[in-house]
């Protein structure tokens, strides 16, 4: 039921959706200058690191953790073990069969979530003060004695293979594993994070096991609270919370890659009306000295705005499409700029040749000074409007830790993104926006495109697509 | 923005749900007033960041368009985005952006609705140009045919592109024969391509006016502070005679209606039951909160996890609409377990809540889940306006949620199961719906309902999950 509830949720979004909710920095923009939030940083007596900002008016606390790890956790040609803990831990821990398990937490309106990503395993809490030790005692138990109950394994199994059933007829699914399957070929993040069919039916429990006891280190682990808690009751949940959990985690190190297929067009035939388009090169490293620029420039480029040059070209002038984004993704083993829309198959050879034409215009030119005014006016602007819920805080917080920041940064940043000048602008949009090594990821029954590499399954799946 | 779409699906749910606070105590402390002009005007004070969201309902959707109009609602609402004499050229998202605030827009059958989200200094810009665009639309003939153009892209991206959503549709045509919930909102595509410039100009020209609006600021303001800037900016707009919103009665359905669709692109089966009922019926709400609203819940836990006959099952029941409404249960078959069984299944748990209703211990554990889970719309800026919104502009008052506690602290089993009948035992038979694979069978989501468009694009997929 959870897991439905969330995919429901998931369908609305993409029904409405509104725009602007994509520029791919994790960090939300804010008030031009003065204090954004008042961090308090401190560690536990066995070093876990832990931000907090305290928010009194509303009984609720929201909590936001990363253990650092991610896909490659997965065991060779074992994708979705990750993603299968990631369903599980609730289902039951310590004495706490599964629908007790469920019981607690829906009775008490504690929310629990776990998610399995490429660079980490996310955890999300949110509870009402009055159950605060209970919510904290419950997700001590999941993380440290879950039960994996045989029955348990085999109805969440069930439920991913339904997911997975589900996801191989989705357009929109099947274009972001053709992607991520070609672009990073070879490569732990090219694995599908749900897993295949054939890997539900090998993954064992010991799989599970062996998982949680390797990656669920306090050495990797940083966590974000926000709410109606103080710091003396976070120190002491917090110790006591994670204390059960091995000191230090066994993760394997991976190595950086660039995309693969650079400069071609790859096509995976979909009968479909629409033709699904995801573009990518590569990116830009969230440590690096140009990230603010790139992110301003980004914004004007694609940010998904109805301003942004993308859209305004393609969609607003031409009725190209429903939209279209582009956006920098930071991870911890490579870096992407990216860009994705849907257009209809008679129209997709027009929309990349536009497409392309606004990627060189923004490389060879940069943008406007006024361009730069109004992103940094909105990036500035816009930092409360993505702070307005614990879960928000504490999430915005959790992106921080990741990204190795200071907890005072969130105070900084605007500052850094008014510093960003035109010439900067200029100078990142020559180095990233390379149009001829962009690599294209179609899906659907494109006209007029010709492509250098024909897809007959989706890249990491043991089986065949439905068409 | 995900938290958009959750949104949406809490509220489907909302209406009961109770809250934290003690009966009696109001829970969102809206306060509202009436300008002279008819406008409505709704505050929902909210003081923890110093930002606001700003929306103007119209009291005009889907199922008030003209016969063979289907999707002009929606194809105006994104139309308001072009301009006026004031604020041309597409400039208004422009203009909200560069003050660091987001806009959007969506449409249902019963209304259309626009927002922002902005710093609370620049709350009156906002009442400003929303006041001016509800008269003082232009429109230019290239505008409107590249607009078409987006909707139909819009509609090939969230419906033809998904059996899902075409099936969906199927069941509401069905459903409610002989009422314009029978028609989608984004339009029928033989019809869409049809809209023109006057289409839009006729619609906007007949309902869009104070007297057919309501004002609904949440957030770091009251309403002694936000009427004088109503009446500055709304206050001056003519109210007008409206047409009557006189919607056609759905006819009984008097043979039991079973649709089938096949598709190679379903990953699973589905089997979906739909009733016609009543609307906001607080005992409605318990039952498809004890029969199918989380995991411990009577469908998930017979069909799924005792019987395992299922790998997903639930109800739900949309309690917000101006005219009747829908009741559903929907399950997935594990795998070698035949629709019919199923069928059978639920057949059965229907059969036992109509015989013995429900037990006093789970109507008040859903009644506790329920009151806590209210407190967590408080943790949010924009919640509680699209559930206000929703609520009047589908004919209920502000009371009728300030209320949700009393009612529900007075509601007894009997009343559930007095509820219980009005559904199973509707002289209506409910719709039966089917999807299926086309080759081998194999578990999807259930499709969601009423689905209401929106101007923007849906944003990429989340990257942190891997597909």
């Amino acid at each position: 039921m959870i897991r439905f509830a969330l995919a429901l949720c998931v369908t609305l979004t993409l029904f409405a959706a509104p725009a602007g909710a994509q520029t791919a920095e994790v960090v939300p923009a804010g008030k031009t200058t003065g204090k954004i939030l008042d961090v308090k940083a401190f560690k536990d007596s066995s070093g876990i690191e832990v931000w907090l900002v305290e928010d009194h008016s509303i009984p609720v606390i929201s909590v936001n953790f990363s253990f650092e790890g991610g896909l490659a956790g997965d065991p060779e040609n074992k994708p979705g073990v990750a993603r299968l803990v990631s369903i599980l831990l609730d289902e039951g821990a310590g004495n706490i069969r599964s629908q007790d398990f469920q019981a607690r937490l829906s009775d008490n309106a504690i929310e629990m979530t776990f998610t399995a990503g490429r660079d980490a395993f996310y955890g999300q809490m949110r509870t009402l003060t009055q159950n605060r030790d209970m919510a904290f005692d419950l997700l001590s138990l999941a993380l440290s004695q879950p039960r994996f109950d045989p029955d348990a394994i085999e109805r969440m199994k069930n439920a991913n293979v339904a997911q997975i059933q589900h996801d191989m007829g989705d357009p929109s699914w099947l274009v972001a594993r053709s992607f991520n399957g070609m672009l990073f070929s070879g490569h732990a993040y090219s694995q599908p994070g749900a897993g295949h069919l054939a890997s539900m039916t090998s993954i064992t429990r010991q799989d599970l096991v062996d998982f949680t006891k390797a990656q669920f280190g306090r050495d990797v682990l940083k966590i974000a609270i926000a709410g109606d808690i103080t710091e003396a009751e976070v120190k002491r949940l917090v110790e006591k919370t994670f204390a059960p959990l091995p000191l230090q985690a066994d993760v394997a190190e991976g190595s950086f890659i660039q995309p693969k297929y650079a400069g071609k067009t790859i096509l995976y035939p979909l009968d479909t009306p629409q033709t699904q388009i995801s573009i990518g090169g590569a990116g830009i490293p969230r440590a690096d000295k140009d990230w603010h620029a790139a992110v301003v420039m980004n914004y004007i480029l694609g940010s998904g705005n109805f301003d942004a040059r993308l859209m305004r070209e393609i969609r607003e002038k031409r009725g190209l499409t429903y939209g279209i984004y582009s956006s920098l993704q930071s991870m911890k083993q490579s870096a992407l700029i990216t860009a994705a829309f849907a257009t209809s198959n008679e129209k997709a050879e027009e929309a990349l040749s536009v497409f392309r034409e606004e990627w060189k215009r923004m490389a060879e030119g940069g943008a406007t000074d006024a361009e730069i005014a109004d992103a940094k006016a909105y990036l500035t602007g816009s930092l409360l409007l993505e702070l307005t819920s614990t879960g928000d805080i504490a999430a915005t917080l959790n992106g921080l830790q990741r990204d190795g920041l200071d907890p005072d940064y969130i105070n900084r940043r605007n500052q850094e993104l008014m510093n960003v000048t035109t010439a900067d602008v200029k100078r990142v949009a020559a180095r990233l926006l390379k149009a001829d090594d962009l690599t294209f990821v179609l899906v659907g029954k494109p006209q007029g495109i010709k492509p250098d590499i024909l897809l007959d399954r989706p890249p990491g799946m043991k089986e065949p697509a439905r068409k | 923005m995900r938290l958009f779409g959750c949104v949406f699906t809490i509220a489907i749910l909302a209406l009961l749900l109770p809250y934290p606070a003690a009966a009696g105590e109001k829970i969102f402390n809206a306060e509202s007033f009436t300008l002279d002009n008819g406008l409505k005007v709704v505050v929902i004070p909210n003081h923890r960041a110093p930002v606001v969201t700003h929306m103007i309902w119209y009291k005009f959707g889907g199922a008030d368009e003209t016969p063979g109009k289907s999707g002009i609602a929606h194809f105006l609402e994104h139309l308001m985005f072009k301009g006026t004499p004031t604020v041309p050229d597409g400039q208004f998202s422009r203009i909200v952006k560069k003050l660091g605030g987001n806009d959007n827009a969506f449409t249902a059958h019963d209304y259309t609705a626009y927002y922002q989200n902005v710093p609370r200094a620049h709350l009156e810009r906002m009442m400003q140009m929303e006041a001016d665009r509800m008269k003082n639309l232009t429109l230019r003939e290239e505008e409107v045919a590249s607009e078409r153009q987006v909707i139909i892209e819009e509609r090939r991206q969230r419906v033809d592109s998904r059996p899902q959503a075409r099936f969906q549709e199927q069941v509401m045509s069905s459903l409610f024969v002989n009422h314009p919930y029978a028609i989608p909102v984004i339009g029928w595509l033989h019809e869409m391509r049809e809209l023109t410039r006057e289409d839009a100009f006729d619609q906007y020209n007949e309902w869009y006016a104070p007297n057919n609006a309501i004002l609904i600021v949440s957030g770091d303001i009251t309403a002694k502070e936000l009427e004088p800037l109503a009446k500055k900016h709304y206050g001056p707009i003519a109210a007008q005679t409206l047409p009557e919103r006189k919607r056609t009665r759905p006819a009984p359905i008097v043979a039991a209606p079973r649709l089938v669709m096949e598709d190679a692109r379903i990953g699973q089966p589905v089997i979906m039951k739909t009733w016609r009922v009543p609307r906001g019926d607080d005992g409605i709400d318990m039952v498809a909160e004890i029969m199918g609203g989380t995991s411990t819940s009577r469908l998930y836990r017979k069909l799924v996890v005792e019987k395992k006959m299922a790998v997903a099952a639930g109800a739900s029941y949309e309690a917000l609409s101006l005219n009747e409404t829908t009741f559903s249960i929907y399950a997935t078959p594990a795998p070698g377990v035949s629709l019919q069984d199923l069928e059978a299944a639920i057949g059965h748990e229907i059969a036992l809540i109509l015989e013995r209703g429900v037990t006093l211990e789970e109507l008040n554990a859903a009644k506790g889940r329920k009151r806590a889970s209210l407190t967590y719309y408080l943790d949010s800026l924009q919640g509680p306006a699209l559930l206000f919104g929703r609520v009047l502009t589908s004919g209920f008052s502000i009371d009728y949620v300030e209320n949700i506690v009393n009612r529900l602290e007075k509601l007894s089993i009997d009343d559930v199961s007095q509820a219980a009948s009005t559904v199973f035992r509707n002289e209506d038979y409910p719709v039966t719906g089917i999807l299926l694979p086309k080759e081998r069978p194999v578990p999807t989501p259930a499709p969601t309902q009423n689905q209401s468009g929106s101007k923007a694009a849906p944003a990429p997929r989340t990257q942190g999950v891997n597909p």
